[in-house]
């Protein structure tokens, strides 16, 4: 049968090696596999150590760049344009990809399925010797340079600076550290410690090292009078040590810092407090090192020039989650990480889309984020949503001002869709005319939300009640959040509509104490954790913050502060908060191993003492939904 | 337009599955997981009547990504000539292609078809003319959901959304899509599917892209 699509795409193919070495008949049936792909400028193909695709790729129009980080810097690898081959590793060998790929333009590839392709190498040898060679020539800059002219050297090279590259993540402590016995005075190991400038001693029998002391000591239990400089070290000696083996790298030891509350582990040969003393690692070594250490990827999130490298300290981010997570680090600590890395990440793609757009913005503005990123408990990549607000401005002035405004925030929310951060499938982002607006304008919008509180509206403006600053002018935010809470004081039967809404969000258990799973749809028999056990929690934080006119976003913090302001319900908040930490731990984590957002939970597949832990969760739920509807008589509203 | 169907005493197997999986289908909650059919048809002429379909070309999408691997392409058998139109899409009466006969490639069109959702440009004339073409042999109409790449063109570019009709030149120029085999139902039809894959990178950004939103953008369409 005739197939003009498949013809034509043949046509194309013919041109460019290795296809030209191929027969016609061989080469259409190639052709009749092909899938088109579409990307837009600056869309990402694949990143750098992603799991190999099924296809590699012909650009068919446009252009492709290639690129590859090392050594904390983006090299522009190749540039590919029409004819060109590029994601090949997967047909040499079944590695991640070495390197990422970009359109530097809008571009239309094909992608050819490998499968296809492994026949065809083993009966055509030109085109096997050909797709070496282009395998090893496209990586040619900047790996390479002592490496030039040898075919077949490269993929060696680029090994090279791959494990030179995880070597600098490994961990260099001070060797051969000092250390005294146990029963030498405080008084003698501190002259020891003065006379050496270091910070810490161990104590060590036999070079098997059984305690340490630290200048904080000194601080906390000599200068107190706790003890006296003439007893022995033994007394007030940290013991056992934390131990780790030689080849610690920089976020194990993190986590391992973070975990066991330390400023110093020691390093013995096998890892162990029971072998031999090697090095000593404390906080100052860590903090010198790079790695993914938060404070130096938001230096490097800071340093950014495009949003592919954005995307590439984000997916740093990510191993850093699954690495707390993994290591039990309290989930507060690890969504204030990860929420200055995403507050980095909208600042520099704000910055950079300023420079793109070639003029700073007319007036003063501010770049609020909302929802889940505005409470701060963003950990796992979901979507975008974000607003904009900027001064007021005469009416002659309006137009341009918002016009600009839509053009930056447009730009801001392609580079976050770039980054991973999907475009918000309710449109709420600074770019949709709506959520781009002047103070008043604003303020016009809470007042209408708070004085007609009819359901659809609640459930729309919900998400907007927790709003952050995350780039611009911070008075401008001020005056909106101070502006609300004040319309909320005034309106408190508004709260009662808020809670009568939230108190609709469907129920975790049944009647018989069993999980309540989806009926139908896509998830199907699954337990939707986002809606029926974390919401309820975050809906209950938010409506007694705006209740008491607390300017807090974080339902962590929110609840803290809760348990002070209202002593009488400390365990309540209590509860919920610990109930609230652990929904979201247990959240990330399946997020993590499903790699989605871990909205919905196959129940069936978890543990019983995970299943325990999860219904562990739901008595809090019942407790501050009770005391929900008590408070704002929600039952009363019809 | 089931009271048609239930009107004829036995329907044939394959119009009997293609209802029942167009009506059970489950994938519209899920983008990614949607099967499109972008089609395209040659014709002797524009009298839904009187004229007759000479090619189907079709291609599909999902995922965003144009599957070559699943397209589509009959030449049908016909009665009728419009040496008027030869010129067009050159395809003569005794012309080299295999040609199959019109209900022979209905069939084989509706089993191509399955579940998917259509996509045309000018969707309202391809699909009049399939269904001109089922009412022939007692069948249809099709009950697919369908889009329009004009009509989604128009939602985008607010600007003479309500005088103007766009034709396929007008969306390829604008969207820069070099074109091929224009006038072929396959190139035509592979045409309208980057034009719809431009359509909808540039419609996400601002609106959720889901198919009960797209096909809202119709008129006169199944939704």
């Amino acid at each position: 049968m005739k197939n003009t699509i498949a013809e034509r795409i043949l046509d194309f193919l013919k041109d460019y090696p290795p296809f030209n070495l191929i027969q016609k008949d061989t080469l259409l049936e190639i052709a009749k596999k092909v899938e088109i792909h579409y990307f837009e400028k600056d869309q990402i193909i694949f990143s750098q150590n992603d799991t190999p695709h099924e296809h590699f790729y012909i650009v068919n129009e446009g252009v492709i760049r290639l690129y590859r980080f090392a050594e904390g810097k983006k090299h522009i690898v190749d540039i590919c344009d029409e004819g060109d081959l590029f994601g090949l590793r997967p047909l040499i060998m079944k590695e991640n990809y070495l390197m990422g790929a970009a359109a530097n333009e809008e571009s239309i590839i094909y992608a050819i399925p490998i499968h296809l392709f492994n026949d065809i190498i083993l009966n055509f040898p030109k085109v096997s010797q050909f797709l070496i060679a282009s395998f090893a020539t496209n990586t040619r800059d900047p790996f390479s340079e002592k490496h030039k002219g040898k075919l077949f050297a490269n993929i060696k090279a680029i090994k090279k600076v791959e494990n030179s590259f995880i070597e600098t993540q490994s961990a260099k402590y001070t060797k051969n550290p000092i250390t005294c016995s146990a029963n030498i005075t405080i008084q003698e190991a501190a002259i020891i410690m003065t006379k050496n400038v270091i910070n810490s001693i161990v104590i060590a029998n036999n070079n098997i090292p059984i305690g340490i002391i630290t200048d904080k000591d000194i601080r906390t239990k000599i200068g107190t009078g706790l003890f006296k400089i003439t007893d022995t070290v033994e007394t007030i000696m940290a013991s056992p040590v934390v131990t780790f083996p030689e080849n610690i790298t920089v976020a194990e030891a993190q986590i391992a810092r973070l975990k066991h509350k330390v400023s110093h582990l020691c390093i013995t040969k096998d890892g162990t407090n029971t072998s031999e003393l090697v090095g000593i690692l404390s906080e100052h070594d860590l903090n010198l090192i790079q790695g993914n250490n938060p404070l130096l990827l938001i230096k490097e999130i800071k340093q950014a020039k495009d949003a592919e490298t954005l995307k590439y300290i984000r997916s740093k981010a990510a191993e850093l989650t699954k690495g707390y997570i993994e290591q039990e680090i309290p989930i507060y600590f690890v969504t204030k990480v990860i929420s200055e890395i995403n507050t980095a990440i909208t600042k520099s793609a704000i910055e950079l889309s300023i420079q793109e757009i070639g003029t700073k913005p007319p007036v003063n503005y501010s770049w609020f984020a909302v929802g889940s990123q505005g409470r701060k408990e963003q950990l796992l990549m979901t979507d975008q949503d974000n607003a904009l607000v900027f001064e007021n401005v005469t009416e002659s002035e309006y137009e341009n001002v918002k016009a600009y405004f839509l053009k930056l925030a447009t730009k801001v929310t392609e580079k976050l869709n770039i980054v991973g951060f999907d475009y918000c499938p309710a449109n709420i982002m600074a770019s949709n005319p709506k959520w781009c607006l002047s103070i008043d304008e604003w303020k016009q919008q809470f007042k209408e939300w708070i004085k007609d509180p009819i359901p659809e509206k609640i459930l729309l403006s919900i998400i907007f009640y927790d709003f952050e600053l995350i780039y611009g002018n911070k008075e401008l935010y001020n005056k909106m959040a101070t502006s609300v809470l004040k319309y909320i004081k005034k309106n408190q039967i508004f709260l009662s509509f808020l809670g009568k809404v939230t108190l609709d969000n469907p129920p975790p258990l049944g009647f018989f104490k069993q999980f309540l799973v989806e009926q139908d749809g896509e998830n199907k028999d699954n337990f939707d954790i986002k809606s029926r056990a974390i919401r309820p929690l975050v809906d209950a934080a938010r409506i007694f913050s705006l209740y008491h006119g607390l300017q807090i976003n974080n339902t962590i913090a929110r609840y803290k502060k809760l348990m002070e302001v209202e002593p009488q319900n400390k365990d309540l908040f209590e509860s919920c908060s610990n109930a609230f930490k652990i929904l979201l731990t247990f959240r990330t984590s399946q997020g993590l191993a499903n790699n989605d957002s871990g909205k919905f939970v196959d129940i069936n597949s978890l543990s019983k003492a995970d299943r325990l832990k999860l219904k562990s969760c739901f008595n809090p739920i019942k407790n501050v939904q009770e005391a929900l509807k008590i408070r704002f008589k929600t039952t009363q509203i019809g | 337009m089931f009271s048609r169907i239930f009107k004829r005493k036995s329907y044939p197997k394959y119009w009997l599955d293609y209802v029942e999986k167009v009506s059970t289908c489950e994938k519209y909650y899920n983008y990614e997981s949607i099967r499109f059919v972008v089609l395209d048809t040659e014709t002797t002429g524009f009298d839904y009547e009187n004229d007759r379909m000479l090619c189907i070309g079709a291609v599909a999408i999902k995922n965003n990504k144009i599957l070559v691997t699943d397209s589509f392409e009959v030449y049908i058998k016909q009665d009728v000539f419009n040496k008027e139109t030869v010129k067009i899409h050159g395809i003569r009466k005794n012309g080299t292609e295999t040609k199959m006969s019109e209900e022979e490639a209905l069939i084989a069109f509706i089993e191509y078809l399955d579940d998917a959702v259509i996509i045309a440009h000018h969707t309202a004339f391809d699909l009049n003319m399939i269904n001109t073409a089922l009412r022939r042999i007692n069948l249809g109409p099709l009950i697919s959901k369908q889009l329009d790449t004009n009509y989604i063109y128009k939602k985008l570019s607010p600007k003479n959304r309500h005088n103007k009709v766009f034709s396929l030149d007008n969306l390829c120029n604008e969207y820069g899509v070099t074109m091929h085999d224009r006038h072929t139902a396959s190139g035509d039809a592979l045409l309208t599917a980057l034009v719809f894959l431009k359509l909808t990178n540039q419609y996400k950004k601002n609106n959720a892209l889901n198919i009960f939103d797209l096909v809202n953008t119709n008129y006169n369409l199944n939704k």
